[in-house]
């Protein structure tokens, strides 16, 4: 079976020919939640922009369900894909509802009320509550879960998520984790998750890949990837337990 | 003044509404071209500055100048409310320009990017994320646009255009105050309520538009 996404040999140089990805290769399985890992400015995001085509390689090919993305047409593609960013990308002068609805709405269909509380309940909102407050009437952690069912309400097979739970507090990020774990389970999405956060790697993926300098440098399951001694990700992990490893000495 | 509002009150009222028909005529041209050509310069940069910059030079002629240069125009020159509309449209143009690119280009780079991320096409990111943000500041350039334009709509009637200007100009000519004010007064009256209807509509427009996010 083809893999749900994969990155053959690609190459990116910014603007001013600076190397951002180099020979990147990686396929994700279907179904599966993959965690990227690496400093800010490895390569990370853009990797993850080039699945919907935010991005688009130098060289090498990006295949989507076995399909040249270069080939498919970007609007689609996109609206085909869930995104979720950090908690800016709800649009503030929209509702819950029309926020969640756009993606359906783009496409000239409309969200029904059935769907519409499927969406939000699913994500742990009430939605008698919630569905007409703007983004601005939230928490953090609401505005997360609202993202989190707008890039659901395609029911889209790919979901791209770029550091979803960054800006939330210690506590909100754990509840969020384990929503969406436990949404991850039974929905069996193919989850491209780029995180600053290892700990959040080892719990919401099944692979860790950590990329320096635009090269992949571990592509480890997470338990393997806690024993490697490959000087970087052990260095990556250092930097994580400097607090407990200081305080326990 | 009975007396007088008695004598002048007919040419006070035609003259109030010609006043509104040439601004607010110019205001429909201007904002036709204003905010397209605004919203087209945040899509080509590089046209951002000249074509703004030539809005400043017209805004910066003097309004009886303006006048004056357009007098011999052909086609225009045949009727004053041609010319008065033509150069009424030049000054309210810098405001609405420069306000739709600014206010285009206000709008958070991060949303402009989900909007394209979620599949948006070029239109419907300028129709459902661009416009609607940046409409309080759209509608402020409008503001600006028309209380100028209510003013200098006064001069417009040194060239026979009609207007408000025309009591005016007549008190200065025969040294009446009270022709002066009976021009001044309603003139001043329709910026403050042109000012404050657009700064209403502005104020729902931009509680609408949650500018926190």
């Amino acid at each position: 079976m083809a893999a749900a996404v994969e990155f053959r040999n690609v190459s990116l140089r910014s603007h001013d020919g600076r190397s951002l990805l180099e020979y990147v290769t990686l396929a994700l399985e279907e179904g599966t939640t993959t965690a990227l890992l690496g400093r800010s400015g490895s390569g990370k995001t853009t990797l993850l922009r080039m699945v919907n085509r935010m991005a688009t390689p130098d060289t090498g090919v990006v295949l989507v369900d076995g399909v040249d993305t270069n080939s498919a047409e970007p609007i689609a593609l996109r609206r085909s894909i869930g995104y979720v960013i950090q908690e800016t990308g709800l649009f503030p002068h929209f509702t819950v509802a029309r926020n969640i609805g756009i993606v359906r709405e783009l496409g000239g269909k409309r969200t029904g009320l059935k769907d519409l509380h499927t969406l939000l309940a699913m994500t742990g909102l009430d939605p008698e509550k919630f569905a007409e407050r703007y983004p601005h009437q939230l928490s953090g952690g609401q505005r997360q879960r609202v993202g989190l069912a707008r890039a659901l309400a395609g029911d889209p097979r790919i979901l791209l998520m770029d550091e979803p739970f960054g800006a939330l507090d210690p506590l909100t990020r754990a509840e969020m984790q384990d929503m969406l774990r436990r949404l991850l389970r039974r929905l069996k999405k193919t989850v491209l998750l780029v995180t600053h956060d290892l700990n959040e790697a080892i719990y919401l993926a099944s692979r860790i890949v950590l990329l320096e300098q635009g090269h992949i440098i571990a592509d480890l399951p997470p338990r393997e990837f806690l024993q490697s001694q490959n000087p970087s990700v052990l260095q990556y992990m250092q930097a994580f337990r400097r607090g407990a490893h200081e305080a326990g000495e | 003044m009975r007396e007088f509002l008695a004598q002048y009150g007919s040419d006070i009222a035609t003259l109030t509404f010609e006043h509104l028909w040439l601004t607010g005529t110019a205001m429909l041209i201007a904002a036709a071209i204003g905010i397209p050509v605004g919203v087209l310069l945040t899509r080509y940069g590089r046209w951002a500055r000249p074509v703004i910059g030539l809005a400043n030079v017209v805004q910066t002629i003097p309004s009886l100048a303006m006048f004056g240069f357009l007098l011999p125009v052909p086609w225009l020159g045949e009727r004053a409310a041609r010319i008065a509309i033509v150069a009424l449209t030049g000054y309210a143009l810098l405001p609405i320009l420069r306000n739709t690119y600014a206010g285009i280009r206000s709008v958070d780079p991060a949303l402009v990017d989900v909007a394209q991320a979620l599949g948006m096409t070029n239109l419907q990111r300028l129709w459902k994320v661009e416009l609607p943000l940046a409409a309080g500041v759209i509608l402020a350039g409008l503001r600006t646009a028309t209380v100028t334009c209510v003013g200098i709509a006064t001069i417009a009637a040194a060239v026979g255009a009609g207007g408000l200007g025309e009591l005016i100009f007549r008190g200065v000519a025969s040294v009446d105050n009270r022709l002066v004010l009976a021009g001044a007064i309603p003139a001043a009256a329709l910026a403050l309520a042109a000012d404050g209807f657009l700064g209403l509509l502005e104020h729902v427009v931009r509680v609408r538009g949650r500018e926190s996010a």
